[in-house]
């Protein structure tokens, strides 16, 4: 294929361009390289190490191959491999992680964000200083306070600015503000939930009675990994095992007297977080684990498993016949050829969305072109078998034509003297079908028919616009339909919002997809191999 | 090209011995015809019933017949004209814009991008070379779809520091497209790149023009029509990808026409918005309609197979 007489670059490129295309792309480089930098950090502090690692990674990469001589071809593709990484390479890493964690509603953040979030929030403090106040208000509507010690010592206040030390009684006019009305002491009130007066390391929290300091309620150490609510006292520890901070002595008091207690009974709960205060975490093979073993899955598994074999199987014999037959039908010179070749093509030539809800809507039980034409034909869509039927019969129609092509092709290509010997040992028509050009025909067409597989295994777009996956499998734990396949399933957990999004399950069933396609990948392999030995034969 | 008709009806003739030759062939295209006129009836039906559905002035699927209903032809585009003619309602242009936009900057980001890296697998020999092409077809074995979930948690980790490429924006979705189907378009192209004869190039390194100047004046040139047919085949198949788009695009504004045919017309009321979404589906098939049958042959022959869908 590609032996080179241009192994070597040539010599006779000109100096000074050289110069000039050296200088650029290392302006470019640092400007890449400031970039990705500013993003990494970014990511770490957020504790979002895996993004910011492959980040790296990917940088490091691009500038190893600009900056060594010898990497030269490889230039070419930096632009390309950086997407590559980006857009298939690290998604299929990030996949596995997250299979391996409980990545879902509940553990959406990282614990460095949770902790921050839990960091900014504030309580009124029991003890303290507490100010009686007076508001103030001027022509542009803004409020300030003047605030009143016990001590007797006073502040003047402007929004989120400084306090600054007043004396004297309380004036009715103060620094362009005068004294609220009433009614203005009252808006202020109702809005003191979202008006916060004061500068940020002391702010201050306004109630009807009183003026206090608010104070952090909640603080994170480090060194035991626990968090202490202030306000209350109590001290919850990370428990890394089931992402939770978990209030530990309530937990072992609990365990002394009942063994099988649990950690996950005795998390944080906090408003905000109404199933507790959860972060993301490595949680092992439990996703997989729940796949295999869970008994109130495993009912509408196996049935979601097995739809999406047959599914597949029947799609591709279905469409690899039909496409077939059209090819063998359209052999040789006839008249209006070509007016049926493009006419047959017709329904590769439109966007399968667009499609498939167009049979959506013939298959409509009430209204449907099928409920007028056949009288006392029963709602499709509200049986499992029928509309399983009606998938198969929509996925032939989307998939002959494309076997109809590449059928056309592999006959063609047959040569003829092979149907004469045929002739001459008097083989009749159906065994020279059987023992000539089928044969051959799966040479060629053999792994086609597996890539075909393997996209029917996860044609969720027909599914999803077909039915949705439903009719609706009735005891599911997880929602899920009589006709969901393995990845409308996985979208159904992770996207849909019913029962709450859980990307680590959703992943781990992508992971457990690809192992049967890429099994089913090499099998192509071993079984293309065999049928070029059956092909020498012939 | 030669078939198998011919031959093997020699043959049967002996078996069936009550046909001449020229009656059995009579009776094979007989069959021939009734057998294909039955499926173009089964392929073309949808299609009919769609474009009649969208000239149905009552809009929905109970008062639909085959033959719209003709009284006052200013009717037959009604439901285009209310399709539209409510942006606030059905923001259809907008649609057709978001499609248009993140299929051609996707279309032309594959083949700028995929381009050099193709020339570069063609012409240069290096070390590495072939394991790094075998690594990207390995890699495609994956399918982009099933990382649908890591691919939108990674957009939404990026998009709270780069806004332009996180969830729920075109670049975002630009972004995974591009670099989606990297590792196959790199081959196909590489392929293309293959059948350039290389005395053209050694020409030019010859004449002392540089390998970049050899790139840009004679390899991109010589290859012009099919970089536009890839071109061309990737914007269909982008204007026409429904998964990614809907896993990734949240609101209204930024859908892409596929999502907005199905979300706003599919998922609710269904049978009374029903000649709305013809329209809207006539009007968005039309794009893919016309390159296939303009590109029929090369399609047909296959060449391009790989970068079709499926």
């Amino acid at each position: 294929m590609t032996t080179g007489t241009l192994t070597r670059q040539p010599s006779v490129q000109p100096a000074i361009p050289g110069v000039v295309t050296l200088v650029l792309r290392y302006i470019g480089l640092m400007v890449v390289d400031a970039f990705a930098l500013w993003l990494i950090f970014s990511l770490i502090n957020d504790g979002i190490w895996e993004l910011a690692v492959a980040i790296g990674l990917i940088t490091l990469f691009v500038n190893i191959i600009n900056l060594r001589p010898e990497l030269k071809p490889l230039r070419w593709m930096s632009p390309a491999f950086a997407l590559l990484a980006l857009g298939v390479i690290y998604p299929i890493v990030y996949t596995v992680y997250v299979a391996f964690t409980n990545y879902g509603d509940g553990h959406l953040l990282t614990k460095t964000q949770v902790v921050r979030l839990l960091e900014s929030r504030t309580f009124v403090p029991e003890t303290g200083v507490r100010y009686r106040w007076e508001a103030f208000i001027n022509e542009a509507g803004e409020y300030a306070l003047w605030l009143t010690a016990p001590d007797g010592s006073a502040f003047f206040v402007v929004g989120q600015g400084e306090l600054q030390p007043v004396s004297g009684d309380i004036p009715e006019t103060f620094q362009g503000f005068r004294r609220a009305t009433r009614a203005e002491r009252t808006r202020l009130l109702t809005a003191a939930a979202t008006q916060q007066f004061g500068p940020e390391d002391n702010r201050l929290s306004v109630t009807r009675d009183f003026v206090a300091v608010l104070e952090q309620r909640f603080s994170y150490d480090r060194a035991t990994d626990s968090i202490t609510d202030r306000q209350t006292g109590a001290v919850f520890t990370a428990d890394d095992e089931i992402g939770f901070f978990v209030d530990r002595a309530a937990f072992e008091a609990a365990r002394a007297q009942n063994p099988e207690a649990r950690a996950s009974d005795f998390v944080m709960k906090i408003e905000g977080f109404p199933a507790g205060v959860g972060y993301r975490t490595v949680i092992g093979f439990t996703n997989f684990d729940r796949f295999f073993n869970s008994p109130a899955l495993r009912g509408p598994l196996l049935s979601i498993f097995t739809w999406t074999v047959v599914f597949a199987f029947s799609s591709v014999a279905s469409t690899f016949a039909l496409g077939l037959l059209v090819a063998l039908l359209m052999q040789g010179k006839f008249f209006g050829r070509r007016f049926f070749r493009t006419m047959l093509i017709v329904p590769y030539a439109i966007p399968a969305l667009i499609s498939v809800v167009t049979w959506r809507g013939m298959f409509q039980p009430q209204f449907g072109v099928f409920s007028q034409i056949i009288p006392g034909l029963p709602n499709v869509f509200a049986d499992g078998t029928l509309t399983r039927i009606a998938i198969l019969i929509v996925n032939l129609w989307l998939g002959y034509p494309y076997f109809m092509l590449v059928c056309s092709g592999a006959l063609a290509a047959i040569p003829a003297d092979l149907y004469e010997a045929a002739q001459v040992d008097g083989a009749n028509r159906f065994q020279a079908f059987r023992f000539i050009t089928l044969p051959l025909l799966l040479v060629s067409i053999g792994p086609l028919l597996i890539s075909s597989f393997t996209f029917n295994f996860n044609n969720y777009t027909l599914i999803a616009a077909f039915n949705d996956g439903n009719p609706v499998i009735a005891d599911s734990p997880i929602p899920a339909g009589q006709t969901d396949i393995l990845i409308s399933y996985t979208y159904r957990i992770a996207f849909s919002g019913q029962g709450g999004a859980d990307f680590g399950f959703a992943s781990a069933i992508s992971i457990i997809i690809f192992i049967i396609v890429g099994t089913v990948t090499i099998m192509q392999m071993g079984l293309t191999r065999r049928w070029e030995e059956v092909s020498r034969n012939v | 090209m030669s078939s198998i008709s011919q031959p093997i009806g020699q043959v049967s003739r002996v078996q069936q011995g009550g046909l001449t030759f020229k009656q059995r062939r009579q009776l094979q295209n007989a069959v021939r015809y009734v057998i294909l006129t039955i499926l173009i009836i089964f392929a073309i039906f949808p299609v009919l019933w769609i474009v009649s559905a969208s000239l149905n002035p009552l809009q929905s699927m109970a008062s639909q017949r085959l033959i719209p209903n003709v009284s006052d032809p200013a009717l037959l585009l009604k439901n285009y004209t209310d399709l539209l003619g409510n942006p606030d309602r059905y923001p259809f242009f907008r649609w057709l814009l978001n499609s248009t936009l993140v299929a051609s900057v996707t279309a032309i980001g594959i083949v700028s991008i995929t381009a050099p890296a193709a020339y570069a697998f063609s012409r240069f020999n290096f070390k590495g070379r072939r394991n790094l092409l075998l690594f990207m077809l390995l890699v495609q074995v994956f399918p982009n779809l099933l990382a649908m979930v890591s691919i939108f948690l990674m957009l939404q980790q990026l998009g709270v520091y780069l806004p332009f490429i996180g969830f729920n924006t075109p670049g975002g979705l630009i972004l995974v497209y591009i670099g989606g189907a990297m590792g196959t378009n790199i081959w196909l192209m590489k392929g293309f790149f293959d059948a350039i004869p290389r005395e053209l190039d050694e020409a030019a390194l010859v004449d002392g023009a540089t390998i970049v100047q050899t790139y840009i004046r004679i390899i991109l040139p010589a290859a012009r029509p099919i970089l536009i047919v890839i071109g061309v085949l990737s914007f269909v198949g982008i204007f026409n990808e429904f998964v990614l788009a809907r896993v990734l695009l949240r609101d209204k504004e930024t859908w892409t026409l596929m999502v907005g045919l199905y979300v706003n017309f599919v998922s609710s009321n269904f049978a009374n918005q029903w000649g709305l979404f013809a329209a809207g589906a006539v009007i968005g098939m039309l794009p893919t309609l016309i390159v296939y049958l303009v590109l029929q042959d090369q399609i047909a022959s296959g060449t391009t197979a790989g970068a079709v869908k499926g």
